[in-house]
């Protein structure tokens, strides 16, 4: 295990390092470094809209940019590599191997993203995160767009030699007496993640290159002017981004699994019905990417397919929430932070899924698209259900990566304000789409619903600014000074964890 | 499954099931009422540019930023765009439909108060987008 605080090594042995502690820890201190910094955007932004009028963000380009780079950021740069991290620590344990499959690879992977993150925050691109042409073919301001694909490209790339990294580990180099199906459900939620990036991110790799050449003028496959189709462009990305989403979603859920069970101090309800429903989930997660199109002029037929795509995805969702509440009933529940983090990280995945069968049914998509009904669904999923499972985790990894407990009191109090800032910020949200304000403005105009929303929202983002501050500073303080954990049961709950300590790190004979 | 009994999960699936058709049927019924436009529909040209919204009349009348209808006469809009993808907007009667350059895409509605609305733009198109706004006029037909 790392321990890195008690027995402290020089740290370019762990920057040079393969081994997948040292890269899980590598990606931890990435993933919250950009998690705060795109937190930072997202406070700016929400205090920026306070009230009509410039407030302190000086122009339109100004915040058009930090909207791009806070969403660009939070997905590539803090969830996805967060996702990695829990994945080195924890996947080469539980299918009981020395490493990961290729060290060296999981390492250019990991070393591929702090360029690509340069890329995009030295960019300061403006088109949104999805980068729509034409305007990013046509009207986006270089050299940020040429940066941000760049980035985006190296992402990608670093993305799919992850997911290959984890698909071998887990099919091939687990111990031959362990059969998949005895895999514990986190190892299946990477298996099934890694097999999307494999299908979806290629697609995305392409139109990126095809953006650019329309940026260089020699082509116009996504511009209008030149015979090409922006919505070419919608497809391919949504092919592989609303997969993407569950790439995201999948291993939360996986953490969830983890933690659920062990602080309810009852075994799963039913570990084949989790397989069951993160396989099923991975197929039809390909079935519903048109789903975020169907303004762009769809037929009726094509809105038909998708929404039936689209409805599909909810029974395995809904299968993994039966799942926790089955293995919850009757358990003798601890409620740790973990534990916190995790159930309240499902009450509002019930919500965004709840939310996303209103978005689907296609006459209602009409009155939320592009709404700020839009921003507050798809931020429950990404914030509320997904960095929720993330933290959940975090505290739960952080005993064996310091060999020190955090501050629980505190870890509680950043779950409540976190909790209310995020009802008061992503619910509000919803309830200010259906009042017709559109997402992405700098600037809206003098409505009193939408003025009181706003500003319930800038409450809302201030207890979660409030929040994080505790979090980081928990997680500093208690690294260095936290009491020593029990390293055989950090949290008192009996049983055998699965935890990295037992991975020799040869840094540490 | 793992021994134990499951019946408590499919009933829960065949409930969640149940509702999804629901939601699927419905909003399938409501979507091919709602796109069947009427045969006396006037067509209104609408295009969008950064950073505004242009309208022409069947009878060739062009405004910009403003549309004036009336009260009573169903219209079916043809939007489309001269530069990037905008988004035509009118919140109050819950039109929306994308002005893709390129493409003609329609979509009808039935003006039945008279008064202001606000028409804006709902895709980011750039810098002013924010403020890619137009009124949108209802008057008295008679």
């Amino acid at each position: 295990m790392v321990l890195e605080l008690q027995k402290p090594r020089p740290i370019w042995q762990i920057m040079f390092s393969t081994h997948h502690t040292d890269i899980g820890l590598l990606y931890t201190i990435m993933s919250l470094t950009f998690l705060f910094m795109g937190g930072a955007l997202a406070l700016a932004i929400r205090v920026e809209m306070f009230s009509p009028g410039p407030q302190f963000i000086a122009d339109s380009m100004t915040f058009n940019r930090i909207f791009t780079v806070h969403g660009t950021n939070m997905i590539f740069l803090f969830l996805l590599p967060f996702a990695s991290a829990v994945g080195n620590y924890f996947i080469p344990i539980m299918v009981r191997y020395k490493d990961m499959a290729y060290p060296k690879l999981n390492a250019i992977a990991f070393w591929m993203l702090p360029p690509a993150a340069a890329l995009v925050w030295l960019g300061f691109a403006d088109f949104g995160w999805y980068a729509q042409p034409p305007y990013s073919a046509i009207s986006a301001p270089s050299p940020a767009a040429e940066m941000w694909i760049f980035g985006l490209k190296i992402i990608g790339v670093s993305s799919i030699l992850g997911a290959i990294n984890f698909i071998v580990t887990i099919l091939k180099c687990k111990h031959p007496d362990l059969p998949l199906s005895k895999v514990p459900l986190l190892g299946w939620s990477f298996l099934s993640s890694s097999l999307i990036v494999l299908v979806a991110i290629p697609t995305f790799a392409a139109a990126l290159l095809m953006l650019l050449t329309d940026r260089l003028g020699v082509t116009g496959f996504f511009n209008p002017a030149m015979g090409g189709d922006p919505i070419a462009y919608s497809h391919l990305f949504w092919f592989t981004f609303h997969p993407e989403v569950y790439v995201l979603v999948i291993p939360a859920i996986g953490m969830m699994y983890e933690i659920i069970p062990r602080f309810s101090r009852k075994p799963i309800f039913s570990h084949s019905s989790g397989v069951f429903a993160f396989v099923l989930l991975s197929i039809v997660s390909f079935a519903s990417w048109a789903h975020h199109m169907y303004a762009t002029g769809m037929s009726f037929t094509e809105k038909t397919v998708f929404m039936v795509g689209t409805l599909a995805a909810v029974p395995a969702s809904a299968m993994h929430v039966f799942n926790f509440l089955a293995t919850m009933w009757g358990g003798r529940a601890k409620y740790s932070t973990p534990m916190m983090w995790s159930v309240g990280g499902i009450a509002l995945f019930f919500s965004a899924g709840a939310g996303g069968v209103v978005n689907t049914a296609m006459p209602l998509d009409f009155i939320t698209h592009d709404s700020y009904w839009v921003v507050g669904h798809f931020h429950l999923f990404v914030f509320g259900t997904i960095a929720f499972g993330s933290f959940g985790f975090l505290y739960y990894m952080f005993p064996f990566i310091t060999g020190r407990m955090y501050n629980e009191l505190w870890g509680k109090v950043h779950f409540v304000l976190i909790f209310i800032g995020a009802v008061l910020v992503f619910f509000t949200q919803h309830i200010l789409g259906l009042y017709g304000m559109p997402r992405r403005v700098f600037d809206y105009p003098e409505i009193p619903e939408w003025i009181a929303m706003n500003q319930i929202q800038a409450i809302g983002a201030v207890l979660l600014g409030v929040g994080m501050t505790i979090f980081l500073v928990n997680l500093i303080y208690s690294s260095a000074k936290g009491k020593e954990a029990n390293m055989e049961d950090p949290f008192g709950l009996g049983g055998k964890y699965y935890y990295p300590y037992q991975a020799k790190n040869p840094h540490h004979d | 499954m793992s021994g134990h009994s499951n019946w408590s999960e499919w009933v829960y699936i065949g409930v969640v099931v149940a509702l999804l058709a629901w939601v699927g049927a419905e909003a399938w019924n409501i979507e091919r009422l709602v796109e069947h436009v009427p045969e006396n529909a006037e067509v209104i040209k609408v295009t969008g540019q950064q950073w505004f919204w242009t309208f022409e009349h069947e009878d060739g009348t062009k405004e910009t930023g403003e549309l004036h209808v009336k009260k009573g006469v169903p219209y079916k809009f043809e939007i489309t765009s001269k530069d990037v993808i905008h988004s035509f907007n009118i919140p109050d009667y819950l039109v929306l439909m994308d002005a893709v350059p390129g493409r003609i895409n329609t979509v009808w509605f039935l003006p039945v108060d008279e008064g202001e609305f606000p028409i804006q733009c709902r895709e980011y198109c750039g810098l002013i987008h924010y403020n890619m706004r137009g009124t949108l006029y209802i008057e008295d037909g008679a």
